[in-house]
């Protein structure tokens, strides 16, 4: 009988530490199915970000790099010059990508630094127990929200849609928004992964995918209630698909310069 | 040459394939020379967006076993410790350079040497320690900035260039080192992330997290015992005179520059004066230190800064004998005349 579905390699057979109903699992293994399929397991280095996936390194069975909080982004960017020819993949939290590490986020991409980020955002600060995060919702509670963020009277800003953001600058070649909240859209999510990762080994330039995830430890729900509240509140803000395509333009232009 | 452009050049040849940099005064020859000499060898440049960045990209570059290097002056350096104490966490090594500014704060962009203790402490989170060369010619940034790059290889630690404004933008004679062949540097391929597919090997996870407090003790321990064995081998000091003198004069860098002037001075009206000039800040010669004192000798610390150094001679002489301090700050150095006065008091008054 031919198989059909089994373990990926690149996936270190363990029981993660993350809580139940957590995103971050169906992530990690959409990465390692995608890394095996393209046959890349031994010529990739993922950057793991402080924040819960800082345990990503049990999980990918790759070589890994675990920089300060933030700046995946720049370690990524050097590691993928000094190894062009492996799939670097920055891998990165709504804290860490979008707060702290923005300045080295923002111009990794504006350089065209030819890495892929993975973006979870979960709208709060996980690993840290809740807190308010850059892309919490207008509304949402975080102990350091505990009424909901309110970005008037208390000045706690708005939610920040990153490729939105990032789709300005000349750098970024390919932002796609997926999400994990059911099987069509996981399905959806693993195109969008293998789209920016085969971009990134055509040296294509700057490509991220961004993916709602649910954290029901901090949301303060149970697994299906968080799925819900994601497709009532996140998916109507942070809108799912592509938002800049310009792998085969670029792939176009690239071609001509050779 | 300026002593900034030696360091550039030395590192070039020294084999460092990646250089990241954020612009500030008085090292911005630095990053203008590497910008370029790096790209046209095919190596890499990056102005990095800031020193936080920069570090960072370090970090990444270091991880895979590549010659890498940053530079900064004082406030940028500052930024960076974040990023430093996490490659001594994680084992990588680099070199960083420090052209030091007058401070606190912004400052003033004068020569000074106001970051000995952060620079010989380590200088970030934690405890470890990086090894710290400190120039006083063009030719030294040029031959120190090229051992570095050995130095941080052998001790897998970061190596700093501690030089100040003086340092770095005076111009003299040098001879240059040979351009090393890239095929000879050091092997990092028992620990480097990349190239897992040439041997199938397990893979590999550079990190600097270790949850379990006996494990991660153990991990200091067994650096701080490699330390112990480098400091025992790479202490490095230049005596000028020390052996007759009554006095000592003990300085680094420009200080040392300023005290050699006053002690050819005091030599010619008479006065036993000499110089432990000090190449390595860390690790510190101790025991020459005590030798000197063990022989009878005053001292006298010359430093840009409020007698920072002059804690670390009293430690290594264990205050037998009173230590006397010329401090500057803020970018001021110090004199011959101050100096050669200072001497003379301090041996009587009398030629």
């Amino acid at each position: 009988m031919k198989k059909t579905y089994g373990h990926p390699e690149s996936l270190v057979p363990v029981q993660t530490k993350y809580c139940g109903g957590c995103g971050h699992g169906i992530i990690t293994r959409i990465i390692c199915e995608i890394i095996d399929e393209m046959g890349l397991r031994a010529k990739t280095v993922i950057t793991n970000p402080v924040g819960c996936a800082i345990w990503a390194d049990l999980y990918f069975d790759t070589d890994t790099v675990q920089p300060a909080h933030g700046r995946t982004p720049a370690a990524a960017t050097a590691i993928k010059r000094m190894l062009p020819d492996h799939l670097v993949i920055c891998y990165q939290g709504d804290g860490d990508l979008a707060a702290i590490g923005t300045a080295e986020m923002v111009h990794a991409a504006n350089r065209g630094e030819k890495f892929t980020t993975i973006f979870v955002n979960n709208a709060i600060y996980g690993m840290t127990g809740g807190q308010m995060a850059p892309t919490t919702l207008v509304g949402q509670k975080a102990t350091t929200a505990p009424k909901g963020r309110d970005p008037i009277e208390a000045g706690m800003g708005y939610p920040m849609r990153v490729l939105e953001m990032l789709s300005t600058l000349e750098g970024t070649r390919y932002l796609a928004r997926g999400a994990v909240n059911n099987p069509g859209n996981v399905r959806k999510l693993k195109g969008y992964i293998r789209k920016a990762l085969e971009a990134q080994m055509a040296g294509v330039g700057f490509s991220m995918v961004e993916v709602l995830s649910q954290c029901p430890t901090n949301w303060g729900m149970d697994t299906i209630k968080s799925v819900e509240w994601l497709e009532n509140n996140m998916i109507p803000f942070y809108k799912l698909g592509e938002v800049k395509d310009q792998i085969e333009e670029t792939k176009a232009a690239l071609g001509a310069v050779k | 040459m300026k002593g900034n452009e030696a360091i550039a050049e030395a590192a070039i040849r020294a084999g460092c394939t990646a250089y990241f940099g954020y612009p500030i005064t008085p090292q911005n020859e630095i990053i203008a020379y590497m910008a370029d000499h790096m790209l046209e060898m095919d190596r890499v440049f990056i102005q990095a967006e800031s020193e936080v960045a920069a570090i960072n990209m370090v970090y990444g570059a270091a991880a895979t076993g590549v010659r890498a290097m940053t530079s900064s002056s004082s406030p940028g350096i500052s930024l960076k410790q974040e990023g430093i104490s996490y490659c001594c966490g994680a084992d990588l090594p680099f070199v960083y350079v420090n052209i030091v500014r007058g401070g606190p704060g912004l400052g003033s962009i004068a020569p000074a040497q106001g970051d000995y203790m952060q620079s010989t402490r380590g200088g970030g989170h934690g405890d470890y320690r990086v090894i710290v060369l400190a120039p006083a010619n063009v030719q030294e940034c040029a031959d120190l900035t090229y051992l570095a790059f050995d130095l941080a290889d052998k001790w897998r630690m970061p190596v700093l260039i501690l030089g100040d404004g003086v340092i770095g933008t005076m111009m003299e004679g040098v001879s240059l080192p040979p351009m090393r062949d890239l095929a000879t540097l050091p092997d990092k391929s028992d620990w480097a992330v990349g190239g897992m597919y040439k041997t199938g090997r397990a893979a590999r996870h550079i990190t600097s997290i270790n949850l379990v407090p006996a494990q991660l003790e153990q991990k200091v321990f067994s650096r701080f015992d490699r330390y112990a064995k480098m400091a025992a081998e790479e202490v490095r000091f230049e005596d000028v005179q020390c052996d007759d003198a009554d006095l000592v004069i003990v300085a680094y860098g420009t200080s040392a520059r300023v005290a050699l002037g006053a002690v050819h001075e005091a030599r010619s009206m008479g006065l036993k004066v000499g110089l432990l000039r000090l190449i390595s800040l860390y690790p510190f010669p101790e025991k020459k230190l005590e030798a000197l004192a063990n022989a009878g000798k005053k001292f006298l610390v010359v430093e840009m800064s409020m007698g920072q150094m002059r804690e670390d001679v009293r430690l290594a002489i264990h205050d037998k004998v009173e230590v006397s301090l010329i401090p500057h700050a803020g970018g001021v150095v110090p004199t011959e005349e101050e100096v050669f006065e200072k001497a003379k008091k301090i041996l009587g008054g009398k030629i």
